[in-house]
């Protein structure tokens, strides 16, 4: 087990190393980084500072270990817009998609999960099919669509909910929603599949051959185990939220991290881009870390194959 | 006499009812091809290859004269503008008309090239393992540690927009998928004796790869690629909405979206609403079509 989750670690060390890397690389490939750290229209005296500040002077190979040194004290940068850190940013800014990204998931769940198992029971009826439809639907609607013709319904149209801004619960909803479109369908077919798995399993049937009621079987026998790939699912789905709800935050005006990236993108704020992209990265191999370690905890098979 | 003849009716017994089950066969097939996506799909194409002729405006100029118009079916529409028109008074029909030349072209094209790339990756890692295998698995972890959509957004700042430019990023981004389920079925293909045999005939490992294992992963290759197309066209319109993605004026579904959103407070709605659905028809007629396409290539699924 110690030997499994060191080199899961280190898997996950060399991600983030590649990760870095990979946006080192690619900002030096596409442009000049002291261009993109300054103030547009900033004097050569000003850019010959920041390559100074940043080691930008200095052989490539150097450059990286200057970036790679300051992203581990937590240096990624001054926002050239905002003038103050953009990790300082980035954490102010975090609370509110926590927020939305946790309401999305709760709504998610709790319309895939009832919405998947319920198909599987009643697997090729109306219902089934009615759920394939919704399923397929929410996985070919651009969440920003669902979005605005939430706000054209909603706020223009019956003048029920707020269309922007973070004032009250009322804001949230219809972000939440559009937000959390795509993952119901996700989880609501992957509910489905692991229904389908368990109800076919040996002792799904012997619970039936004891005489159990259907009812019984399916709430308290199988009910359970085909939960648990969901959940899973939804632990890393909650990073994956918070990272792709940079469409959704900008089109309600959402003050969260999204939002800050989309206002890194309007204003050319090449620093707070990058924090937020790095950021999310470090989160998201963190939660897939932790996902595998727990799933080598749960499962001996993967702790020892492989 | 009589058994022979017996024996003849049932001969071509026999055969007609072989030539039924074909035929059945036949049909069966052709039921279960997916009509409802094959008529989107070769609308989308129809259009986006005619669309100089049928699109009744230019779709990058405007009349100032003529904003904010209604479609014909509202007051104050009118047959000269159908679908309306938008903040600088284009015309919204012509629009999506040469929207879909830009979706199609990005959505087939970046499949395409993240296909290229991703499957050649793949079989290589897969067939040379070692060093080579380890580099480019650990290149693929890296590159799944961002989300598709973010990783996009990254390129797209940094480079210029334009629809050759997400063409490139798109495949940069999403090779990925493609190596690793390709990588997979390679290390069960080499095994294979007729590699091995190939092996032995001495033939030699970019030929082996070429015509042996490559025509075996092209299936998998090809279902990812279909339902890929409906991520390439959301990603598209994600970041033009997002203003770093296709260029103004150039038509793009995802920017029409995005300039329509001013408009959205007003009670403009037909300049969200029609382009999005436009995208909603298409990504769904994608994913459809892949759904079926996967199924129909995997006799373990088929059930025919």
């Amino acid at each position: 087990m110690q030997g499994y989750i060191i080199r899961r670690v280190l898997y996950a060390i060399v991600s983030l190393i590649l990760l870095s890397i990979t946006i080192f690389s690619l900002v030096r490939i596409t442009g000049d980084p002291a261009v993109l750290m300054a103030e547009p229209g900033a004097k050569e005296e000003d850019l010959q500072a920041i390559r100074r500040e940043f080691g930008l002077d200095k052989p490539i190979v150097l450059q990286y270990f200057v970036f790679a040194k300051n992203l581990l004290k937590g240096d990624f940068g001054k926002s050239i817009y905002y003038r103050i850190p953009a990790l300082d940013l980035y954490i102010q800014r975090l609370p509110a998609s926590i927020l939305l990204a946790t309401v999305a998931m709760t709504i998610s769940l709790l319309i895939g999960i009832p919405v998947g198992i319920f198909s599987a029971v009643r697997v090729n009826t109306w219902f089934d099919n009615f759920g394939k439809i919704f399923a397929i639907l929410g996985l070919s609607l651009p969440s920003f669509w669902v979005g605005l013709i939430l706000i054209l319904t909603l706020s223009v149209y019956l003048n029920w909910l707020p269309s922007s801004g973070a004032e009250s619960w009322k804001s949230l909803i219809m972000p939440a929603f559009s937000l959390g479109w795509v993952f119901t369908a996700a989880h609501m077919r992957l509910a489905r599949s692991a229904m389908l798995e368990v109800l076919g399993s040996e002792y799904i049937k012997l619970a039936r051959i004891k005489g159990l009621s259907e009812r019984l079987v399916i709430l308290k026998h199988a009910f359970k185990n085909a939960v648990i790939p969901v959940l899973t699912l939804a632990g890393i789905n909650l990073v994956l939220m918070v990272n792709v709800a940079v469409v959704v935050e900008s089109v309600f005006a959402w003050p969260g991290v999204g939002r800050l990236l989309f206002e890194g993108i309007s204003f050319r704020d090449f620093p707070v881009v990058q924090t937020t992209l790095l950021m999310g990265g470090v989160m998201f191999v963190g939660v897939n870390l932790i996902v595998d370690i727990l799933y080598a905890y749960i499962d001996p098979r993967i702790r020892y194959g492989n | 006499m009589e058994t022979s003849q017996a024996v003849a009716t049932g001969d071509t017994f026999a055969a007609q009812s072989f030539e039924l089950t074909r035929w059945r066969k036949v049909a069966l097939v052709l039921q279960r091809v997916p009509i409802f996506p094959l008529l989107i799909l070769a609308t989308l194409i129809f259009t986006a290859a005619a669309a100089d002729f049928l699109a009744p405006h230019n779709p990058e100029v405007g009349n100032l004269r003529y904003r904010y118009r209604p479609p014909v079916w509202q007051d104050k529409g009118s047959w000269e503008y159908v679908l309306g028109t938008d903040h600088m008074g284009r015309d919204i029909l012509s629009r999506l008309i040469f929207g879909a030349r830009i979706s199609l072209l990005v959505g087939v094209t970046a499949s395409i090239f993240a296909g290229t790339l991703g499957t050649t990756l793949g079989i290589m890692s897969g067939f040379r393992g070692g060093w080579v295998d380890q580099v480019i698995m650990r290149l693929t972890d890296a590159w799944l540690a961002l989300p598709g959509v973010t990783f996009a957004i990254l390129f797209a700042v940094l480079m210029q927009p334009g629809k050759w430019n997400i063409i490139l990023i798109l495949g940069l981004v999403y090779w990925t998928r493609y190596a690793r389920v390709i990588r997979g079925e390679v290390l069960s293909l080499k095994e294979r004796d007729y590699v091995r045999l190939a092996t032995v005939a001495g033939c030699s490992r970019a030929k082996i790869m070429w015509t042996h294992i490559l025509p075996n992963v092209a299936n998998s290759a090809i279902v990812i690629a279909t339902l890929q197309i409906g991520v390439s066209i959301i990603t598209e319109a994600t970041l033009s909405f997002l203003g770093v993605g296709v260029a103004p004026p150039e038509p793009a579904w995802g920017l029409m979206l995005a300039e329509g959103k001013s408009g959205l407070m007003a009670g403009y709605w037909w300049l969200s609403v029609l382009p999005g659905l436009c995208i909603m028809l298409v990504v769904l007629a994608a994913n459809l079509l892949g759904d079926w396409f996967r199924v129909w290539s995997d006799p373990q699924l088929r059930q025919l």
